[in-house]
């Protein structure tokens, strides 16, 4: 940390590891609730469980999207933020925000789009949040060194607001709904998240490794541009059953499974850097996490999105456990283990501390990705059980359910692992370790790549 | 990667190549947008109870139990044929007293099987909701779901 400024983002990661938190704890509430259904069924029934889990992780991976901006703008740019005191400010805004809401909908006060429930003033409310942060982060670019990480960075976070504008949009006519609800949902997860995942995993790249910067961002080029070539068009996939024209079956089949590629260039990019550079940094389990993410959403987007993406297979498996198993899988691959790698990476440098923890830390990095896939695989063979008893064979929800109901424990068990897992990666980036487990090289060391 | 392809080619091609696709999409959005309008939708009959209903749908948040169009939680039966499994399409009166049975049932409180909540929805509550129920399973959605379990 080279940078006085750069010491806002402990705000964020804080705010982040707290919210991160409670969303794995509602999750395994959730998941007692499907082999438990009384539990809690008449105070807090399921819709508001799972509201609050979506919510909760959405907010805490864009607050951490946000401190892992305010951290590597001014190296990137090399001058310190706009304004720091902006930034603390927006910060708390974010956050109490965040908890009114989630007050709010322990009280039935919410409106009801999946993911989308945010009162209206909450809404309004992120857009003045998002505003703040724009304007403290562009007028640091500005006026600083333009690199292509920073430009990417901005450029996704910029349409990250864009797009959520869409959400203010709901039309009486469900198809219409639905159609706009994707530019929010798709063009987030599957187009613009996609840049700010590509350009954070080349700055660590550029600090973990020591490759020429040159080099990394001629990959952080290709890679956006494949995103978003194929993204785009990708969103197609959603629009095969809702009302919509039948040519997106083809459109939405053949663009999103190219989605694939540019994951797969993410998990070549990664490891072909750490190979080159051979540099041995000190910060080990950042580069396990950073690793460890481009494979995870490689498996997580790429492999089970690709399982139900064609039109002829999604026919038969749209909105079953087989979407929750991918749902779960990508967003821990590609956002949260991307959150965690720069929380990693940044926590020693912002506490003044070596690096520390690392043995934790890596531990909890395999019980949770170890938790994460489990989960998933389960919920994929419930996935399939269900596809077949029900689209195929015409049985009754309810009764296809209970023939299911085992896979739902072990969903349940590996949730404990993974809250276990979390509790061991939240405690090991905010409570410094033992003598013995230091190591001697300082994080802010100079940086041959530079 | 090659030599040959610079990196400010390659911001080049990723700046132009978005706004290329980027602009099929929008023009094939607009498209769709006309389709569901005028002929996948029926919205000449998307009358204000059917608006009222959505909200109400919304208001209470059953997408975060249930799948609608197969969007939404995974917890709790599709509801855009329930309209069709509730016999609907023959006898439009039973059907509609079958619903309204079935909210005013809830919740079971049948142990280890799944609740949903007693909303205390009014009579024109239960109907707009019904109505846009019934609307949305006359929505042109390339035959899905491919049965009637949803
Ligand atoms: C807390 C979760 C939950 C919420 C919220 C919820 N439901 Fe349900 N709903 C269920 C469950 C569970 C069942 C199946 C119950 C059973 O079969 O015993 C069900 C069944 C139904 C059925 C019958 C489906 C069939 O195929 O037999 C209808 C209709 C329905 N719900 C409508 C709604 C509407 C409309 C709303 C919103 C106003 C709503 N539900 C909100 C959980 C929920
Ligand atoms: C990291 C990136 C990704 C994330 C975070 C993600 C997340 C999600 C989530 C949460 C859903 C469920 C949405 C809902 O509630 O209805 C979903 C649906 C879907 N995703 Fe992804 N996804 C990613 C990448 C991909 C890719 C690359 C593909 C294709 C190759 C894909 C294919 C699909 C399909 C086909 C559906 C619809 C499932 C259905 O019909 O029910 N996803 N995705
Ligand atoms: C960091 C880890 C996690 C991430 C990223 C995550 C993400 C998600 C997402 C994106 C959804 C919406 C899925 C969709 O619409 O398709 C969801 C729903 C859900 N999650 Fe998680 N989750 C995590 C951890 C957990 C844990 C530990 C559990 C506990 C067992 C859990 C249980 C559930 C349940 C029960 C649902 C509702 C699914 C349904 O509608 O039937 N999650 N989660
Ligand atoms: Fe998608």
């Amino acid at each position: 940390m080279t940078y006085s400024s750069q010491r806002v983002a402990l705000y964020y990661f804080g705010g982040a590891l707290v919210l991160f938190f409670v969303q794995v704890l509602v999750g395994v509430l959730a998941g007692a609730v499907y082999v438990m259904p009384n539990l809690l069924s008449e105070t807090v029934p399921f819709n508001v469980i799972r509201m609050i889990h979506t919510n909760a992780l959405i907010v805490w991976l864009l607050m951490g999207f946000m401190g892992a901006t305010y951290y590597l703008l001014p190296e990137e740019t090399e001058t310190e933020l706009h304004s720091p005191r902006l930034a603390i400010l927006q910060f708390w805004l974010f956050f109490v925000a965040a908890l009114v809401a989630v007050v709010g909908y322990l009280f039935g006060i919410h409106e009801g789009r999946e993911f989308l429930e945010q009162p209206i003033y909450i809404k309004v409310g992120i857009v003045v949040v998002s505003l703040m942060f724009l304007y403290n982060c562009t007028l640091t670019l500005l006026k600083g060194r333009k690199t292509a990480v920073a430009n990417v960075l901005m450029l996704g976070l910029w349409f990250v607001a864009i797009f959520f504008l869409f959400s203010f949009y709901n039309p009486g006519n469900l198809s219409l709904d639905k159609m706009y609800w994707w530019w929010v949902v798709h063009l987030w997860v599957e187009g613009v998240w996609e840049l700010i995942m590509a350009s954070i995993l080349a700055y660590l790249m550029i600090k973990l490794t020591g490759v020429d910067r040159e080099v990394v961002e001629k990959w952080l080029y290709v890679i956006v541009g494949l995103s978003l070539f194929t993204g785009i068009l990708g969103t197609g996939h959603h629009y095969y059953w809702i009302g919509t024209p039948g040519y997106w079956k083809w459109i939405g089949s053949v663009f999103s499974t190219m989605e694939v590629v540019p994951f797969f260039a993410m998990v070549i990019f990664t490891f072909y850097m750490v190979w080159k550079g051979g540099r041995k940094h000190p910060n080990k389990a950042a580069l396990l996490w950073s690793l460890g993410c481009a494979v995870i959403a490689f498996f997580g987007g790429g492999v089970w999105g690709f399982m139900h993406t064609l039109a002829p297979v999604n026919y038969y498996t749209h909105g079953t456990q087989v979407t929750a198993a991918h749902g779960h899988l990508a967003f821990y691959g590609a956002y949260v283990m991307l959150n965690v790698a720069m929380m990693t990476y940044a926590m020693p440098g912002l506490l003044k501390r070596e690096v520390y923890n690392q043995t934790l830390n890596m531990w909890g990095f395999w019980l949770t990705t170890g938790g994460m896939c489990f989960m998933t695989f389960t919920l994929t063979f419930a996935g399939v059980v269900q596809t077949h008893l029900q689209r195929v064979m015409g049985m009754n929800y309810m009764e296809v359910q209970d023939q299911i109901a085992l896979f739902f424990w072990y969903r349940l068990g590996s949730g404990v692992a993974v809250l276990l897992g979390v509790t061991l990666i939240i405690y090991s980036l905010a409570i410094p370790g033992r003598e013995g487990g230091r190591v001697s090289t300082p994080q802010g060391a100079p940086n041959p790549a530079e | 990667m090659s030599e040959r392809l610079t990196k400010s080619a390659a911001r080049n091609i990723f700046y132009g190549g978005t706004l290329f696709f980027l602009a099929i999409f929008i023009a094939l959005v607009v498209q769709s947008h006309l389709y569901i309008l005028n002929v996948s939708s029926n919205n000449d009959r998307l009358t204000e109870s059917i608006i009222r209903g959505k909200r109400l749908w919304e208001k209470n948040a059953c997408i975060d139990c249930h799948t609608i169009m197969g969007e939404g939680a995974y917890f709790a039966p599709e509801l855009s044929n329930v309209w069709d499994r509730f016999g609907g399409k023959d006898d439009p009166e039973g059907a509609r007293e079958g619903l309204k049975g079935w909210f005013a049932a809830m919740p079971t409180g049948i142990e280890g099987r799944r609740q949903m909540p007693q909303f205390n929805l009014s009579d024109q509550d239960l109907d707009d909701l019904i109505d846009f129920l019934k609307w949305t399973s006359e929505i042109d959605d390339q035959n899905w779901p491919p049965t009637d379990a949803g």
